[in-house]
């Protein structure tokens, strides 16, 4: 049985814990904002926060985030106005839509750490997260946009405690984005 | 596209909504006599929906995939129907003939539904003019509207449109052609932006993507198709995938025999292709079960593909004559044997890509008691319901096709084949399923854009002018047929502007399917003639911009039939714009950055693009910024998406830059985004996009904005570094993006 706590509530699961946090999430708790794109880690289409920490979600074993505080989508504001997901209406950021949910914890995760941050910091922060659609510079500047608007700490509602180191193990963080 | 009619092929029906309101709705015609008339009433067709409370619900017709289509098309009905944007809510249709047209792709959106959809609410607003006038007792043409209100001046009388839908939905529908439509002076919503209407839910992760379906009971399938196309499942450990936890079925799926290489792959006929189906409790389940799955495949004839000799069967074929000659005009082989000309020869390789949309290929499908329900993110699901209909010998009025928003389409979705298969599965095991494939099913089994190669050769007289132009384009297909999309646009430029043209064409076999690709030709073909021009202006000696406004100047030679040309001032309205907006010729860059410049005419819109790079001794490339000029017409509809419209397609140009899918024995050798990248949001350049308006119908922005920037980077390149790109991707000359 492994314990976790996905947006302040506690949850059990039962099932196969090599199974991906990702289908966890959606298929077992029925949280179908976090995306699958890749599998691999390779476009952040997944990406949620383990204990503050921006996570690929659909190649972590649920046994990695045993007893984890987890932040998806769903748990950032249940009606859209954390400051992040304000930014991203007034700009009207979305095309398809399908990798924002991804991109918007991504920008939560750089916010709550770096509350004004450079383009150059936006880039390397948020280079794991693939638009197909190519809404880059809108995200970019909704990024600017919610730094603005936003209190320093009311960045990241929940959690916003960081992780007491970048990798963990058994938890695959953010891949390196320095090239 | 075919442009919806809506005087010709379908009448109006307005129905009584339970609870009072009113409903709009279009009915073909011949369904409705086929059928009689009462059937069309008892599955109501609700464009317009106007409650009680004043609340007006619209129907989108097309799907969503990204291009805002959600805004585009209530947009124009609400103008129209003069209503406030913020009382519009939109919805979904289910695909049916009776919304007429809903094709979603061709950038036929926007010219599709420019007359028909205003057309549909200024029929609205009449019959609550008509409703308000019998009312008040006083005559139509005094009564005004504003904003989801009809007005009486002289006797001061209003009643909201909630008020008059009861009365309005009584009244017969007015003629279409007699409908007079707002004078563009007072639009209020087109021309104006307004915010993705789903923006809520997707910014909040609620699930209305394919993917997110869900339904009591419904199972996960998986589904290994044959690595290559044609080839079979002959057996596989099905016992053993059975015996795996949380498996409920394993199965092979024979597929269908591929009926030819060329036909076979069309919107009508996606293909069913073989395969082993796994069903399990859970999508990992099922998914995981395939790292034990052992299938003894039969390759059939493609086993052997291969690009690497595909590549040299090319080049021995551009050395034989041609099989085919697509136009000619003039004679260019004496222009060629002058000595008072200086002739240039290239050869261009175009690779076959993937479309890698992000929410990867999914339907869910339930079949029961003899019935099938669908859902489904196609772009065309009316074939697609047809096709699944005769694929499971039903009656195509018992399949319903739930039309589901999809993440990213660009031409995928337009083949409904994992509809087929989803919709198989579900019968074989009679329970709702969900078919997802993973990335690697994604970029192994998609209907690529086809790869070519063209042997150009041309020249230019002592005055700098083009005076011939020879292209042998060896493609894909079968006997004298190209490939699905795989051909040649008839009329392409600089066709009608050379005195000697001459494009010809050879066709080697292929055993991959493909398909349309955003701006499917052009995506290509601009890359090669453009970056070719580029070549031949600097052989005149002349600027880029000045030599392609010289092509552009003259009386062209006549259209032949089916060819589709541009109109030289609409493009030579953009060049200027683009020349003038990137400052072309009169900045000073430093060592290493420069300019290029490229246009192209595709799907009735004008680009012309600027792109400034910056190449270092790495041959790492920044695109540092890209100037769009277009015209797509009198009106930008919704000037937000139309500017992420295109700054999406330059990005996605220059992602197309760095991918490849390549063939050995007979399979995709990629798989996933690490090996068929996009660009990051580092290497995105700043993207200034401007727009000509023009005395012409608005036209579609989804696609042409891309063609243009693949040339226009590779022609800065060339400027930067002296290095011509004739073989895409960049990487194969050594370059890629910083």
């Amino acid at each position: 049985m492994i314990k976790l706590k996905v947006n302040g509530k506690n949850q059990q699961f039962d099932g196969d814990p090599e199974m991906p946090l990702l289908w966890v999430l959606r298929d077992e708790l029925d949280l179908k904002g976090t995306k699958f794109g890749c599998g691999m880690g390779l476009c952040g289409a997944c990406t949620v926060h383990v204990n503050g920490q921006p996570t690929r979600a659909c190649f972590t074993p649920v046994s990695a985030v045993a007893n984890k505080s987890l932040t998806t989508i769903e748990g950032l504001s249940p009606d859209g106005t954390h400051p992040v997901q304000v930014a991203w209406q007034d700009l009207d950021v979305p095309q398809c839509g399908y990798c924002q949910a991804g991109q918007i914890m991504s920008a939560c995760a750089l916010l709550a750490k770096t509350p004004k941050p450079t383009d150059a910091q936006i880039d390397e922060a948020m280079n794991g997260n693939l638009c197909r659609c190519g809404t880059y510079l809108r995200i970019r500047a909704a990024i600017h946009k919610a730094a603005e608007a936003a209190p320093a700490k009311a960045s990241v509602k929940a959690d916003a405690k960081p992780a007491t180191r970048a990798t963990r193990a058994g938890t695959r963080l953010l891949p390196n984005n320095k090239k | 596209m075919k442009k919806a009619n809506l005087n010709r092929r379908s009448f109006l029906q307005a129905t009584v909504l339970a609870g009072g309101g009113f409903m709009l709705g279009l009915y073909p015609k011949a369904a409705a006599l086929a059928q009689g008339p009462p059937q069309a009433v008892l599955v109501p067709n609700d464009f317009i929906r106007i409650a009680a409370d004043g609340i007006v619900t619209l129907t989108s017709r097309n799907t969503e995939i990204g291009q805002n289509i959600y805004n585009t098309l209530p947009m124009l009905i609400a103008e129209e129907l003069d209503v406030d944007w913020k009382d519009v809510r939109v919805v979904r249709p289910d695909a049916h003939p009776r919304y007429g047209n809903q094709f979603t792709g061709g950038s036929s959106g926007t010219p599709g539904n420019w007359v028909p959809m205003r057309q549909m609410g200024a029929a609205g607003r009449q019959m609550l003019i008509a409703a308000a006038a019998i009312t008040w007792g006083v005559v139509e043409s005094e009564c005004t509207t504003a904003s989801g209100r009809v007005m009486h001046k002289a006797s001061n009388r209003s009643a909201s449109y909630g008020e008059l839908a009861m009365k309005a939905a009584a009244l017969p529908a007015p003629d279409f052609s007699k409908l007079k439509l707002k004078d563009p002076k007072d639009y209020k919503i087109i021309g104006t932006s307004t915010v993705s209407t789903e923006i809520k839910d997707i910014v909040t992760g609620k699930p209305i993507f394919g993917i997110d379906v869900k339904m009591p009971g419904m199972l996960y399938a998986v589904m290994q198709r044959t690595p290559v196309l044609g080839g079979k499942a002959v057996s596989a450990n099905l016992d053993a995938i059975k015996a795996l936890k949380g498996v409920k079925h394993a199965f092979i799926i024979e597929g269908r025999p591929l009926r030819s290489d060329y036909p076979n792959y069309l919107f009508e006929d996606p293909g069913f292709e073989s395969g082993v189906a796994i069903v399990a409790d859970s999508w990992w389940a099922a998914q995981s079960a395939r790292e034990k799955l052992e299938v003894k495949w039969e390759a059939g004839k493609w086993g052997t593909q291969d690009s690497a000799e595909n590549a040299k069967k090319a080049v021995e074929l551009s050395k034989q004559t041609p099989m085919r000659t697509l136009r000619k005009d003039g004679d260019v082989d004496p222009v060629f044997s002058r000595t008072d000309i200086k002739a240039v020869e290239s050869q261009y390789h175009i690779p076959f890509i993937a479309h890698g949309t992000m929410e990867p290929q999914n339907c869910t499908a339930h079949f029961k008691d003899g019935k099938l329900e669908i859902w489904s993110t196609s772009q065309i699901p009316q074939p697609g319901r047809a096709a699944t209909a005769q694929l499971l010998k039903l009656n195509e009025n018992d399949v319903t096709v739930h039309m589901v928003r999809g993440g990213g389409g660009f031409g995928r979705r337009a083949y409904n084949d994992i509809m087929l298969d989803a919709a198989w599965i579900s019968k074989q095991i009679n329970a709702p399923v969900k078919l997802l494939w993973s990335r690697e099913d994604d970029i192994q089994h998609d209907y690529y854009r086809c790869g070519g190669f063209q042997f150009m050769k041309a020249a230019v007289d002592k005055d700098g002018k083009l005076v011939a132009w020879h292209d042998h384009f060896v493609a894909y297909g079968e006997g004298n047929n190209f490939a699905h999309d795989g051909g040649f646009q008839p009329g392409e430029f600089p066709a009608r502007f050379v005195p000697n043209y001459r494009v010809q064409s050879s066709v080697m076999g292929l055993g991959l399917k493909t398909g349309a690709l955003r701006a499917p030709y052009s995506n290509s073909t601009a890359w090669v003639i453009q970056s070719f021009i580029d070549e031949l202006a600097n052989a005149a000696g002349k600027d880029p911009v000045q030599f392609r406004l010289d092509l552009l100047t003259g009386t062209p030679l006549p259209l032949g039939q089916r060819e589709r040309g541009l109109d030289a001032s609409r493009m030579i309205g953009v060049i200027n714009l683009v020349a003038e907006k990137s400052g072309w010729g009169k900045r000073k860059l430093p060592k290493g950055t420069a300019q290029g410049v490229a246009f192209h005419f595709s799907h009735s819109g004008y680009f012309a693009e600027v792109a400034e790079v910056t190449v270092n001794a790495n041959k790492k490339i920044k695109v540092n910024k890209v100037w769009v000029a277009a015209d797509v017409g009198s009106h930008i509809i919704n000037p937000s998406s139309a500017e992420t419209q295109v700054q999406g397609a330059v990005i996605d140009g220059l992602s197309e830059m760095m991918q490849e899918i390549t063939l050995k024995n007979g399979a995709v050798v990629q798989s996933n985004y690490h090996q068929h990248p996009w660009l990051k949001m580092s290497q995105a350049p700043q993207i200034e996009v401007h727009f000509l308006k023009s005395n012409n119908s608005p036209t579609g922005l989804g696609e042409p904005a891309l063609p243009p920037i693949l040339p226009a980077v590779c022609n800065a390149i060339f400027t930067a570094t002296g290095e011509r790109i004739r073989t895409l991707p960049i990487t194969k000359q050594g370059f890629s993006f910083a």
